[in-house]
């Protein structure tokens, strides 16, 4: 295998937000939730490391717990996209006819209902946005990417030898999509999902800024940097981690993707 | 297939995608529970109370009546009422449009600007030490959320340095001079992101031509390394670059309507984000399509640049009559 900084540096990132996130469930130092006003605004110090908000809410312990919604997110949007989107990108480049063709002008509509807009939609006809609308949202907005580099990649093995052997031998068409051709369009399905996940991330932020996802009693990343809007002037710290933590780990995300395709295939496409 | 073909095929896939587009976004916003009146009258309203609001809104006559009212109102520019005002949505969107197209156009015109020269120096320099630190930086932009850029510019230019305003928005026939010093720093939030993405791509574009056979052949004829770069590299990264940022371009709308919430600029977005707080399901349905249809409009006008700029789609085009 391949050495590749990039991998290296990507896993590590989103391994500390895993390790994170593992971490919060079995150790705070704080509850993330509990208000205190005699320490409120603080500067990073023992014990409050990252220092508190407006609230005296410990930024540190909410920075752990801001860690499982934004690998939630991430996972079910992702689940959502690969879910969908595979198994029609592989059907649109094995079948014939017609359905191909609808696959494609379908996912170019999605396409055009971003992570946002869908969440508004959802969260104005529930009423309020929440977290599973938000995350609905993501998932149905990664589909389209999905569907393009899945369809790429099964073009690309369709046509030779040894899946015209497996035609010509009688293999049923859904073995031939599962046992050859979806193990060689899985690198790239990787990579996308690597590249899925940082996405979904940036946009669950961006929703919990504009109060589209979580309510204010569940701890997002995002809902920390809306918190932090009123005290940026004297107050830049509040933002400060949630907004690190944020880039980091979409920084792990893409460095993450890049390595894969380092790794897997170098000539391999992104889509994004 | 012939050029002309090519056009007509692009221009009906995009009427049936806007049509199901439409059915998409009403389905949603009508099809889910919960009503207007409900929402208009509050909890204590008594059924015939939101009977007789659901009546005089329209709401109590059949949904595909509804669907095509819709649609045939927004062919004449009518987009209906908003629930609580009963202004005309139509009157409420026109100057608000004219406001974020400004931003995603400017926006996108600084990314590329900035993103050519950069990716380029990048793609020439890609074994020194100057080279591998764009591409680092690059790497960091694309992971910083459109919104944080930009309250971290506000932070240092409007609050700290005090050098530009930090938030609202003047008419350009009102003050151009304001109009521009006011939006300054929300395009450049939104460049910075979008240029970060752009600077990858133009750099492998790049490096692309550098490894063609047609660019040694250039140098190997003693064209300078600058004017043969220019020459094969420019028409590659242009290609890459329309590409790019036809793929991007949704995530160019939406990143205008989270910077609007952050620099308090009257747009399409404050208003979707005001509708959504207040429940004003028509605003939200008329602004949702009409940003929807836009980024279909300039998908299918990316597509047909491609056809117009690739060569290799327009020599298979070479003889036919158009």
């Amino acid at each position: 295998m391949k050495r590749s900084l990039s991998l290296t540096i990507g896993a590590s990132l989103v391994g500390l937000v895993a390790v994170l996130a593992l971490v919060s469930f079995f150790w705070m130092p704080f509850d993330p939730n509990h208000v205190d006003p005699a320490s409120r605004l603080l500067p990073p110090s023992w014990p409050h490391i990252m220092g508190t908000d407006h609230l005296g809410l410990d930024i540190f312990s909410r920075i752990l717990a801001g860690a499982r919604i934004c690998l939630l997110v991430g996972v079910i949007a992702v689940g959502i996209g690969a879910l969908v989107g595979v198994p029609l990108g592989l059907i649109a480049g094995f079948a014939k006819g017609w359905f191909p063709k609808f696959v494609l002008r379908t996912a170019d509509i999605i396409y055009a209902f971003p992570a946002l807009l869908l969440a508004i939609l959802l969260a104005a006809a529930n009423g309020h946005g929440s977290v599973v609308t938000a995350m609905v949202a993501i998932g149905i907005s990664s589909v389209p990417a999905f569907i393009r580099v899945a369809r790429a990649a099964t073009l690309q093995v369709v046509n030779q030898d040894f899946i015209l052997a497996a035609r010509t031998s009688a293999t049923p068409k859904y073995t031939i999509a599962l046992q050859h051709i979806l193990p060689n369009i899985a690198p790239v399905v990787l990579v996308q999902s690597s590249v899925s996940f940082g996405l979904a991330i940036l946009a669950e932020a961006a929703l919990s800024y504009l109060g589209l996802s979580a309510p204010p009693t569940t701890v997002t990343w995002g809902r920390m940097l809306f918190d932090a809007q009123s005290y940026l002037f004297s107050d830049a710290n509040l933002a400060l981690w949630p907004g690190l933590f944020i880039a980091l780990t979409v920084l792990g995300c893409n460095l993450l993707g890049d390595g894969l395709r380092e790794v897997l295939d170098p000539r391999l496409q992104e889509v994004r | 297939m012939s050029v002309v073909r090519v056009l007509a095929s692009r221009v009906g896939v995009f009427a049936i995608s806007l049509l199901v587009a439409s059915l998409a976004v009403f389905c949603v916003v009508n099809a889910l529970p919960g009503d207007v009146a409900g929402t208009i009258l509050g909890t204590n309203a008594t059924p015939q109370a939101i009977a007789e609001l659901r009546a005089q809104l329209g709401l109590d006559r059949p949904l595909p009546l509804r669907y095509i009212e819709w649609l045939g109102g927004m062919f004449r520019g009518d987009f209906g009422v908003s629930a609580f005002t009963y202004e005309p949505i139509g009157a409420l969107i026109r100057p608000r449009l004219a406001v974020t197209c400004w931003l995603v156009f400017l926006s996108v015109g600084l990314a590329v600007t900035l993103a050519i020269p950069v990716g380029k120096y990048a793609a020439l320099r890609r074994k020194k030490f100057t080279g591998q630190l764009v591409s680092v930086v690059s790497q960091f932009g694309m992971a910083v959320p459109a919104f944080l850029m930009g309250i971290i510019l506000s932070l240092v230019f409007a609050v700290r340095l005090g050098w530009l305003p930090a938030n609202g928005y003047t008419p350009l026939l009102v003050d151009p001079l304001d109009w521009a010093r006011r939006l300054v720093l929300p395009c450049t939030a939104l460049a910075l992101v979008q240029g970060a993405v752009l600077v990858r791509y133009v750099r492998n574009a790049f490096i692309d031509v550098l490894q063609e056979d047609y660019f040694r052949t250039a140098r190997s004829v003693g064209w300078p390394l600058r004017a043969a770069v220019n020459r094969h590299g420019m028409r590659n990264a242009a290609l890459q670059v329309v590409t790019v940022l036809g793929l991007q371009l949704a995530t160019l709308f939406v990143g205008a309507i989270v910077i609007e919430k952050v620099f308090v600029i009257p747009g399409l977005g404050s208003l979707l984000i005001d509708a959504v707080a207040k429940r004003d399901l028509p605003i939200v349905q008329g602004v949702v399509m009409l940003l929807v249809a836009l980024i279909l409009i300039i998908n299918a006008a990316v597509d047909v640049l491609y056809v117009l700029i690739d060569p290799r789609l327009k020599s298979d085009t070479e003889g036919v009559d158009v």
